[in-house]
């Protein structure tokens, strides 16, 4: 628009035709666009923010409910809508999925752009692309026929972990089902591994070869450029990959469900059934009625979720404003 | 799956047989509904329900037979759960809406009140476990109510094996739950926490009851009967009478409700036609004892 309007400056027309009377019909078409888009977003943004408040505008709920940890919308005294085991579960399953995925995606990167051979590229990044896209419900039926039945019967009895001077250092109950935290999050992590390994292998990419040259040149060895020199530069590009992981674990609902076990309560133990926000609401919305206070409180569940979302791409941008002013 | 595709074949097959054997019957495909049970009330058009995952597959079953006799007529039938099925009906968006339970439950009295409802058949529900939980036999109301509210946490309670309980629920909002809190467990508080699950379709809880070791749930009867599920699960009596569609009709087996369907006002046109078709013999004699469910007309 900026170089648009000079050009009209240098051609010396003093008459300003209208915006859209300045742009030819393929860049009015572009124009409409990118204007739809931007104008879809802000009305979801309207109406899911107009749907959430209602538990607390229209059914009275205090807004205080948000943090408290019962759920029980059919309880004999009035219902109880705490979303906090809901808010507790999705951060708690994606902090476990990104403590497993995040290094592993992180390595994958460094190898495939630092040290991996041209034949190995050749079969890992295809490899990496078919992974995202591999539907989400495979990754739970997977989880359901494979996973859940596998910690059932190989953790049976409680975990242990002791070591020959210090003794016991931690143990905890073993799984009464497969359907657990730990579940979630194990499948979690392959469905975002994709996105961080190949988010963060860009920012490796776009450190300058010349930086890598005149390390190697002063004496280093690789292990030592990677860690003094790519992933300090590189670090606001990891973080945005694993930021953008974030999001997409908390929204995944179908594979997480599968495999959560949907319980209802705090988060116990990593053994044992959680449920998270997404998961939820796909329980309870067919089966609750659009204007009840039962499904005022999916909508704000959803909010919650869209400010999580809302607040990781806030943290994206700030995060690449510094890499660009650094 | 492998089953449902074979239902449904039969049913094609079923519904092509009578299509043909009402064309030669009556002269006219527009004849109007006679008193003969075979006749149906032809309309044209098209007619939207949604609703109860329960009770979808006969919905499905008998609108694919109304479609077999009459060409002109179009019923699309969706699932969604009962909630779905109640607020569509209200708004206006489908002309039928399938729910487990009571519209007076559901929504609030004003849209309830405006809501006809049309009661089709009787269904029940039959409490299952995994294999692994043998030498039970069935379940009294009391012993139910232990292991649904936690106070019994092992199968040697209820004179099974040595084996913790493993209870899987329905969402809160289910039908399926509320007609079992409602006939079963009363006022008693339902376990949450550790060895709680919750699955959200009989699909789904029966995957969990099969893979799961000392696991409990409840089911319909038209998946419990299902020769692909049926094999696999372990049935219970309640109070010592068993879980069949006979004993649901002669109202010894208390574990059963009637399927609503209901319409925005008095129904006309294919919407009504097809609720004359679900009341006729053809549904209540051949489909509905078919998909395990229990006539309301004989």
């Amino acid at each position: 628009m900026a170089q648009l309007t000079s050009v009209y400056r240098t051609a010396g027309l003093r008459a300003r035709p209208g915006l859209l009377a300045r742009i030819d019909l393929p860049r009015r078409i572009v124009f409409l666009a990118a204007a739809s888009m931007v104008a879809i977003v802000a009305l979801l943004l309207a109406f899911i923010a107009w749907q959430g408040i209602q538990l607390f505008v229209k059914d009275g709920v205090s807004v205080g409910t948000i943090v408290s940890p019962t759920w029980n919308p059919l309880a004999d005294k009035g219902p109880q809508f705490g979303l906090l085991p809901f808010i507790l579960g999705t951060i708690y399953v994606t902090a476990v999925a990104l403590l497993i995925s995040a290094p592993l995606s992180i390595g994958l990167a460094l190898f495939l752009s630092e040290v991996a051979p041209n034949w190995a590229k050749a079969i890992v990044q295809p490899a990496l692309e078919i992974f995202v896209g591999i539907p989400s419900v495979v990754w739970g039926w997977l989880g359901i026929t494979v996973l859940v039945p596998f910690l059932a019967d190989t953790f049976h009895g409680p975990v242990v972990v002791s070591l020959p001077i210090v003794g016991q250092v931690f143990s905890m109950p073993g799984f009464l089902t497969g359907f657990s935290w730990l579940a979630g999050s194990l499948v979690l992590s392959v469905m975002v591994l994709p996105t961080i390994t190949s988010v963060s292998y860009d920012a490796f990419r776009a450190v300058p070869q010349e930086l890598r040259t005149g390390s190697l040149a002063l004496g280093t060895t690789r292990w030592q450029t990677i860690r003094h020199l790519l992933i300090p530069a590189a670090l606001s590009g990891v973080l945005t990959a694993v930021v953008l992981g974030m999001t997409r674990a908390a929204g995944e609902a179908l594979a997480v469900q599968m495999v959560i076990g949907n319980s209802p309560t705090l988060p116990a133990s990593i053994t044992q059934p959680v449920t998270t926000l997404t998961s939820q609401i796909t329980l309870d919305m067919g089966n609750t009625v659009f204007g009840e206070p039962w499904q005022d409180a999916l909508w704000t569940m959803s909010l919650v979720l869209l400010l999580i979302s809302i607040t990781s791409v806030v943290l994206v941008r700030v995060i690449n404003k510094r890499r660009l002013a650094s | 799956m492998l089953n449902g595709t074979r239902r449904l074949g039969a049913l094609v097959i079923a519904a092509a047989v009578i299509a043909s054997a009402c064309t030669s019957a009556s002269a006219s495909p527009t004849a109007p509904a006679g008193a003969t049970g075979a006749t149906v009330n032809c309309q044209t058009g098209s007619i939207t329900t949604s609703g109860s995952t329960a009770l979808q597959p006969l919905i499905q079953d008998a609108a694919t037979a109304y479609e077999g006799h009459c060409s002109g007529a179009t019923i699309t039938v969706n699932g969604g759960g009962s909630g779905t099925g109640l607020s569509q009906v209200s708004q206006g968006a489908v002309q039928i809406g399938e729910s487990d339970v009571l519209a007076s439950t559901k929504i609030a009295t004003a849209d309830a009140n405006l809501l006809v409802d049309h009661v089709v058949c009787r269904q029940g529900w039959i409490v299952v476990t995994n294999l692994d939980v043998t030498g039970v036999t069935g379940l009294t109301t009391q012993q139910n109510i232990d292991i649904w509210s936690g106070t019994d946490t092992n199968w040697k309670q209820v004179g099974g094996p040595d084996l913790p309980i493993v209870l899987i629920f329905r969402p809160q909002s289910s039908g399926t739950r509320a007609t079992f809190k409602r006939i079963v467990l009363g006022s008693a508080t339902e376990a949450t926490g550790g060895q709680t699950l919750t699955e959200d379709s009989n699909g789904a809880v029966t995957t969990a009851v099969t893979t799961t070791n000392g696991a409990v749930s409840v089911i319909g009867f038209s998946y419990y009967n299902d020769p692909a599920n049926k094999p696999k699960l372990n049935g219970l009596q309640l109070d010592g009478t068993d879980a069949t569609i006979a004993n649901v009709g002669n109202g010894s087996y208390k574990l059963a409700a009637d399927g609503n369907l209901y319409t925005k006002g008095t129904p006309s046109g294919l919407t009504a036609a097809f609720l004359a078709f679900m009341m006729g013999s053809e549904v209540q004699g051949t489909i509905i004892p078919k998909d395990s469910y229990g006539p309301v007309k004989q």
